[in-house]
């Protein structure tokens, strides 16, 4: 048999029916994640064909999107303010017991974020097929799964039939040579990749990242890593699964135990693309050669190292309507700018090591006076957990915002935004405009750059405060 | 679905680069339940001043645009998010192609599902098109062919089986359906997986 990727692999084994020139592959979907925004369309078309969940073991809701997250709006009595969110939320408590799809609901102590609970509970392993009505879905590569994005029709195909209608993508080499230096965080990797390979330049490919700066990253930072392979077009990036993988999912919740672990980590074990195996395309990246990354456009794209100027970019109207969006200019130096707001949270950059960064920043400092710190933890899990290590303590202290968890600013669709005009530092992943809020003017960068440019007001670097 | 086979009508050209989902309908317009009366709010923040009264500059509020039910726009159009919401938001508006040199990958899967043509055409045929706005063009999925006024004629590539469905006006589930004897005969081959 010839040398095989990683994907290819994956997608072998879960080809119900292959691919000719007249349709596309039949591929089986072993997990099936939803969340309260991309479902109601997809129960409806169940409900308009008469047609039950096939598999509702392989499916699991939760939701992130629209829900609150100020505690006295998920545990007391303070109602959803905004309506038609409050109907979302009620819309998919119905649908999951009309159809009898577990529900991690508002007050569940698993509920998150749809792309950090998975791996916390262990219900996303690697060799998986994952989807989800979510473009971040991409997260679970990480895992050494083939996961992405799809939109709420094909939410309603795995619904009934538990399988999706897919031409085969191509295959893409992320080779990522030595290693990040102290400061320089899997966040600034990859808007560095997304920096190299353009926004478009992934469309059609599913990435895998490999290479020694890879294979020294931790589960969440490998997430990180693999969240942001939409940002560059490709609808999946995946991340051979390895000792450290292992070491994560054991004795999760829903991670196989005993016997079954072992034949799993075995399986598992050979997933990992074989050597000689070819990529229709690859890119090379020194992770040694990298500074912390901020962006200062208007997608992920457009990013500097934190020292860089903005570049001089004659004639091209793209980049000048984004500038003018965001109220910068050609020759700026980015350090320094004032900014108004910082975002800490999101399935990019809301999991514990993430906290754990901004409280290295944050411990004993202040939040700049006029500056909004909001700190929104990706999971209740990981909200008890932050508790528990006294993270919390030293962001309230610090002056921080503390929330329950959710998607939150990173796309304000549950009234958590961003003013017009403002600027905010985001630990997110998208920076287009009126992403977080109408007018708002996004910068994305690691938990370090955003938590030490709350502490000075302005853009800054956080590796003289580490 | 009613079956599509031919599209003639004049274009509105947006040339801006990378327009992502945001843009197209933003995240505060997802709270709907069903798919209804997105039109409306379709690219919302550059249509309506913050007042909510129609941006005089913005392209779609200009009589040009007036009936057109094809958008050309600028590379990577649909980028972002996958919320079906975008092309959800265009069909209502009233377009029913959107025409450039690349398309993001479940956008253009998402159009296909709801009748809305994702049209990919080479440097030349695109810059043409961007530097005539409100030429009128024939798409033809039949032939999978698009024909500018000047005469010239440029294959497009699409799907073959989206195509198949589109032209037919059936939906992609029955295929899956008709196919479940395969997919049970998958789950007992892995029924330990």
């Amino acid at each position: 048999m010839p040398a095989q990727t990683m994907f290819e692999k994956v997608w072998a084994a879960h080809e119900v029916v292959a691919e000719t020139p007249d349709t596309p592959a039949i591929l089986y979907i072993d997990l099936h994640l939803i969340h309260e925004v991309t479902s109601p369309q997809a129960f409806a078309l169940l409900q308009a064909h008469g047609l039950p969940v096939r598999r509702p073991d392989r499916t699991l809701a939760t939701m992130d999107h629209s829900t609150p997250t100020r505690t006295e709006q998920i545990f007391g009595d303070v109602p959803i303010k905004v309506d038609a969110a409050a109907k979302q939320v009620r819309q998919l408590e119905q649908n999951a017991a009309n159809f009898g799809v577990e529900l991690f609901g508002l007050r569940d102590p698993r509920r998150g974020i749809v792309h950090v609970i998975s791996p916390e509970l262990g219900t996303t392993q690697p060799g998986m097929t994952i989807v989800c009505g979510d473009s971040h879905t991409s997260t679970h590569g990480a895992f050494g799964a083939l996961a992405f994005g799809i939109g709420s029709t094909e939410v309603g195909h795995v619904f009934a039939t538990q399988c999706l209608l897919q031409r085969k993508p191509k295959t893409f080499a992320v080779n990522v040579a030595g290693r990040l230096k102290p400061g320089v965080t899997a966040k600034d990797l990859i808007l560095a990749i997304i920096g190299k390979i353009g926004v478009s330049g992934g469309t059609g490919y599913v990435f895998e990242y490999r290479g020694e700066a890879i294979r020294a990253l931790s589960m969440d930072e490998r997430m990180t890593v693999c969240n942001m392979s939409i940002e560059a077009g490709a609808r999946a990036g995946m991340i051979a699964p390895d000792d450290t993988t292992f070491r994560y999912l054991a004795d999760r919740p829903r991670a196989p135990r005993g016997k079954d672990w072992d034949a799993a980590v075995a399986r598992w074990r050979a997933l990992a693309s074989d050597p000689g195996a070819r990529f229709d395309a690859a890119v090379d990246i020194d992770a040694g050669s990298l500074e912390p990354m901020i962006t200062y456009g208007t997608n992920p794209g457009m990013v500097l190292p934190i020292s860089a100027a903005i570049p001089f970019r004659a004639a091209d109207a793209v980049n000048a309507k984004a500038l003018e969006y965001m109220g910068f200019h050609e020759g700026d130096a980015m350090l320094g700018k004032p900014i108004d707001v910082v975002f800490i949270g999101s399935c990019t950059n809301g999991r514990l090591e993430d906290l754990q960064a901004a409280a290295q920043i944050l411990k004993g400092r202040k939040v700049a006076s006029g500056v909004r710190l909001m700190i929104v933890p990706g999971s209740q899990q990981i909200k008890r957990d932050a508790e528990a290590a006294g993270l919390a303590e030293i962001f309230i202290a610090a002056g921080a915002d503390w929330r329950e968890s959710g998607c939150s600013m990173c796309l304000g669709m549950n009234g958590d935004t961003v003013g017009a005009g403002q600027y905010a530092v985001s630990t997110s992943n998208r920076n287009f405009e009126g992403r977080q809020g109408v007018g708002a003017r996004t910068l994305l960068a690691s938990p370090y750059t955003a938590a030490a440019s709350a502490v000075h007001g302005k853009i800054s670097d956080p590796r003289k405060m580490l | 679905m009613e079956p599509i086979k031919q599209l003639r009508s004049t274009t509105v050209v947006m040339p801006s680069t990378n327009i992502d989902t945001d843009q197209i309908i933003p995240a505060r317009f997802l709270t709907i339940t069903t798919k209804l009366g997105l039109g409306k709010s379709l690219f919302a923040d550059w249509r309506y001043l913050p007042g909510g009264e129609p941006n005089p500059r913005f392209i779609l509020n200009q009589a040009a645009a007036a009936g057109s039910r094809i958008l050309v726009t600028g590379h990577n159009f649909g980028c972002g998010s996958s919320r079906e919401h975008a092309p959800w938001a265009l069909l209502d508006y009233g377009f029913r192609a959107v025409i450039s040199s690349g398309i993001a990958d479940i956008f253009c899967s998402n159009s296909l599902k709801n009748g809305l043509l994702p049209i990919v055409v080479d440097a030349a045929t695109h810059r043409w098109l961007l530097e005539n706005p409100g030429a009128e063009v024939l798409v033809d999925l039949e032939t999978t062919r698009l024909t500018l006024p000047n005469g010239i004629s440029v294959n497009f590539p699409i799907e073959a089986f989206a195509r198949h469905c589109l032209l037919s006006g059936v939906d992609e589930l029955g295929y899956l359906q008709s196919r479940l004897a395969d997919i049970e005969r998958y789950e007992s081959r892995h029924a330990a997986a």
